[in-house]
């Protein structure tokens, strides 16, 4: 089986090497982008087949990402689990209307990240 | 700890809670039991083997119980049974019961409630089928303080986060702080007691649905023999049985069956 692609995208950089270091021990090969403008560009190059995304970025914002991202693709693909601090409902419901497959509230650990993988079908 | 100690305490949660301990064990009596003991100021583990010994105080009996459960569980626990229970038991009791249009179901060892109240949000997805019908769940759990916080349906943060899509997240849940309460509707079904599967289950009644999950594994073979018969009697014959995913009745009793290709789901025999 091809090895499953995942875009770890956060302004942090010990988020995402944490992040990267979970979901390389599940399976994943990652790529990082630390802002949405960096997380566009990566994606117009090759899409990932999931993308790990924080809210508060400089430049482009998580979710202005995915909107644009969602108009991109037309589709379903790939699969977006947001990561973030913002741990409210209104924000959760924002998420998911603008096409967020799930959401992760920081603090955050393996059986989180996994679960959450697992639900969206990606492993 | 003293050789006569140990003994005693496992003997006591023995017939307590079925509770078996092997000697290597004798670290988790310490680091479990030492808060009891705090708690009712005493200084050791020795004064309270004593006070066991010497009077017959139910309180303390009952917290030394409740110490040494574990209630480690989370919402849609291994994902799998609560597939099975969607797409294959709901179908089949929805029109076994079509008559009687009631099911009754039981979360037999319900720590704080993520079990029951994952089968009421899988039940309450289902509802259009269910419009007429009385569902009624039940979830028992030996620790009265685990029953407590399961009738409370307040969760953490990181309760949430495991095993629940976060889509259920938002429709059953509201956000108190930084807890996430379980809304009023769901809980409505549902009734959570304290009560001891070494007990007689039959003033439970019977049950179309049973899930049995994570406990059977703390006790001996003739313990969980025990209880699989006393739930099979509280069983109708068209049942089904779920047990977690280290249990099983193979070897044990020969009151349940395993559905083909279905790990964990059993029927009655
Ligand atoms: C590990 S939890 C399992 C929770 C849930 N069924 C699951 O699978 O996630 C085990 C529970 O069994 C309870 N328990 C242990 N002995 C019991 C007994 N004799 N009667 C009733 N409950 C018992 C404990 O209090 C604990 O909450």
């Amino acid at each position: 089986m091809e090895q499953k692609t995942c875009l770890v995208v956060d302004d942090s950089r010990v988020v995402r090497k944490v992040a990267r270091k979970i979901l390389e021990e599940l399976g994943f090969a990652c790529s990082e982008a630390e802002d949405g403008l960096k997380a566009m560009e990566s994606c117009a190059n090759s899409m990932p087949d999931a993308i790990l995304l924080d809210w508060n970025m400089p430049v482009m914002s998580g979710i202005e990402f995915l909107r644009r991202l969602r108009k991109m693709t037309h589709g379903t693909t790939p699969k977006v689990v947001f990561c973030t601090t913002e741990n409210d409902i209104a924000h959760i419901q924002e998420a998911l209307a603008a096409g967020a497959d799930e959401y992760i509230m920081k603090p955050f650990d393996n059986d989180i990240i996994q679960t959450k993988f697992m639900q969206v079908g990606l492993l | 700890m003293k050789v006569e100690d140990f003994d005693m305490f496992c003997s006591l949660l023995k017939q307590r809670s079925g509770l078996v301990l092997t000697r290597d064990k004798a670290y988790l009596l310490e680091s479990r039991l030492m808060p009891v003991a705090r708690r009712n100021n005493m200084a050791d583990l020795d004064a309270l083997a004593l006070a066991v010994r010497t009077k017959r105080d139910e309180k303390l009996l009952e917290q030394i119980t409740e110490a040494m459960t574990t209630n480690e569980t989370s919402f849609m626990r291994d994902g799998r049974p609560f597939d099975l229970f969607k797409t294959v038991v709901l179908p089949k009791m929805l029109e076994a019961r079509a008559a009687k249009r009631h099911i009754r179901i039981w979360s037999a060892a319900s720590s704080t409630g993520q079990e029951a109240y994952s089968l009421a949000m899988l039940m309450e997805e289902e509802k259009h089928k269910l419009a007429g019908w009385r569902i009624e769940i039940v979830g028992t759990d030996l620790s009265a303080e685990v029953v407590e916080r399961a009738r409370l349906g307040v969760y953490t943060q990181f309760e949430v986060q495991r095993g629940l899509p976060v889509q259920m997240l938002v429709k059953y849940f509201t956000q108190q702080g930084d807890k996430w309460a379980i809304s009023p509707d769901l809980k409505r079904n549902i009734n959570f007691r304290v009560f001891n599967l070494l007990g007689d289950l039959s003033v439970l009644g019977q049950f179309d649905i049973v899930f049995c999950r994570n406990v059977l594994i703390y006790f001996d073979q003739p313990t969980k023999a025990q209880v699989l018969a006393g739930i099979a009697r509280q069983m109708p014959k068209d049942g089904y049985l779920f047990l977690g995913g280290a249990e099983t009745v193979l070897g044990i009793t020969e009151k349940f069956r395993p559905v083909e290709s279905q790990r964990g789901l059993y029927y009655p025999a």
